[in-house]
């Protein structure tokens, strides 16, 4: 697994908790170190393990867990880098959504090594979404969750995300379907997004 | 098939929104959208174009008409008022006037900024948006990088410190010594230490500069791991200082003829290059040890330290033992 998916647990876990509960954690996933570079290479089970000492730790379901991460990537102001690269994705919601299509292709120019999902993004009727997420392990959908519903608020969007379960889609591979309804497109301000500022400036 | 001068506007504002159509003097008659925003809004309109604008490149275009030459081909251009924006821009002449399209070029995040665009100021298919994502995603990348590296560097240099090697001989450090030395000590019984210091060393790296000084070090290494034993230990601790420390207890007899040895080959003319020969010698203090009150390793060292002196000052090209404590 890249090390950028260990980094934003442990991004998560931190800057959320505290490093104690981090130190916690690592010891419970057996791990030799508690820090993790993000441009080096870990190995899968590592990842799996961590996840699961977190939950534990944390007292929660390890969905929750994928779920609060993905809100932690799209707002915590030390990722801010993040959300800006995402909001890239389009003007609104909807366009953001669509291009969903391309975010494993928009990680990749950034890191080249970085292996995300592959996404799809179905029109069901007016409004309603389907967004399939296919990856060697499940979960992902989760992290998506969290993604979405954050961004959604950064759009000023009103939207309702439902996980509809996860399937086996093929040798190493599973599929997860999450259902998006843009209830409103236009519902609030949203936070501003300045084409010009850079990440990581203030 | 001809398309009306109307539509055609619909279709430019479309598609080239920082495009503006001028008529033969030169004058700006309509603008697409996010060209306005650059002129300096809709107040721009019937100003001419040379006068808001500057062709840096082609050299030359003060004129309408030699403006109206350079269709076709790129131009170079900056706003007279607002040094800082660079633009790429390419005419077409059209009927008397002229129409032409800008682009920010390699300077696209300093126009965004300056001129607080967004994403709906570039036409759909403009490759501008995924521009900046590259720009930002390629600095946040290299952060991470570079913080890699920083942490990678910190943790060469803290491996160096803690690393029992000189790099340069390939022999032992004087970490390396002290920690032998402790151990000596901790097991008991006793051991000989003899300190090497180069003579003419000095000559030889003002003579011939550093590479031939680190020549001389090398070649002085390999002399001192050739006549001594597997395990003793042969270090470098100083510019040209070594020390061996001997495994084992070797007779006053044979450490005498061990110094005698190792000076009389470390004499030995090293070649270098363009036919050079780097003459060094060496002094040698030899201490057996440690005496039964001497239980501190800097004791040791300080007698082996007198009968290096006392080798130096007997001429050189010497070893001497030191006395008993």
């Amino acid at each position: 697994m890249h090390g950028l998916i260990n980094k934003a647990i442990e991004g998560f876990v931190c800057d959320s908790f505290g490093a104690e509960r981090w130190q916690a954690i690592c010891r419970a996933a057996r791990l030799e170190e508690s820090e993790f570079e993000a441009m080096l290479h870990y190995e899968d089970a590592v990842t799996g393990r961590l996840l699961n000492a977190t939950a534990a730790e944390l007292g929660v379901l390890r969905e929750a867990v994928l779920e609060d991460i993905g809100t932690y990537l799209v707002s915590h102001p030390n990722v801010e880098a993040l959300r800006r690269l995402l909001r890239f994705g389009g003007e609104s919601f909807v366009e953001f959504l669509h291009s969903l299509d391309e975010l494993p292709e928009r990680a990749r120019l950034a890191v080249d090594d970085l292996g995300l999902p592959t996404l799809e993004l179905r029109d069901l009727e007016e409004g309603r979404f389907a967004l399939l997420s296919r990856f060697p392990w499940p979960g992902f959908g989760h992290v998506m969750i969290g993604v979405l519903r954050t961004l959604a608020d950064d759009y000023g969007a009103l939207v309702f995300l439902e996980h509809r379960g996860v399937e086996k889609a093929g040798p190493g591979e599973t599929l997860e379907t999450i259902e998006v309804t843009v209830v409103e497109a236009a519902f609030a301000a949203g936070r501003r997004f300045d084409l010009g500022a850079r990440a990581g400036s203030p | 098939m001809t398309v009306p001068m109307q539509d055609m506007r619909a279709v430019l504002d479309l598609f080239c929104p920082m495009h503006v159509m001028l008529g033969p003097r030169g004058e700006i008659l309509h603008m697409g959208a996010t060209f306005a925003k650059l002129a300096g809004g809709s107040a721009a309109e019937g100003r001419g174009f040379l006068d808001l604008f500057e062709v840096l490149r082609p050299r030359g275009a003060e004129t309408m008409e030699a403006l109206l030459r350079l269709g076709g081909q790129k131009m170079s251009l900056r706003l007279r008022d607002d040094a800082r924006a660079s633009f790429k821009g390419i005419l077409a002449p059209v009927g008397a006037g002229a129409a032409i399209n800008l682009s920010f070029g390699i300077s696209i995040m300093d126009g965004v900024r300056d001129f607080g665009l967004s994403g709906s100021d570039f036409a759909a298919t403009d490759l501008a948006i995924e521009m900046l994502y590259l720009i930002e995603a390629k600095s946040v990348a290299m952060g991470a990088s570079r913080k890699l590296n920083q942490r990678l560097q910190g943790a060469k240099i803290a491996a160096e410190e803690q690393a029992f090697t000189d790099t340069l001989t390939g022999l032992k450090n004087r970490r390396a010594v002290d920690h032998v030395l402790a151990r000596q000590i901790e097991r008991g019984g006793a051991f000989a230490v003899m300190q090497i210091d180069l003579d003419f060393f000095k000559a030889v790296n003002d003579t011939y500069g550093h590479p031939a000084g680190d020549h001389v070090l090398q070649q002085v290494a390999r002399i001192l791991v050739d006549e001594t034993r597997r395990g003793d230990c042969v270090a470098r601790v100083g510019g040209d200082e070594f020390v061996l420390i001997f495994d084992g207890v070797r007779g006053r007899e044979e450490l005498a003829s061990i110094a005698r040895r190792l000076i009389s080959r470390i004499e030995e003319p090293i070649a270098w290059r363009e036919g050079a020969k780097l003459g060094i010698s060496a002094s040698v203090g030899i201490a057996i040890g440690p005496y039964a009150k001497e239980k501190a390793d800097t004791a040791l060292f300080d007698r082996v330290d007198k009968a290096l002196y006392a080798a130096k000052h007997a001429g050189r090209a010497q070893f001497r033992f030191a006395d008993a404590p």
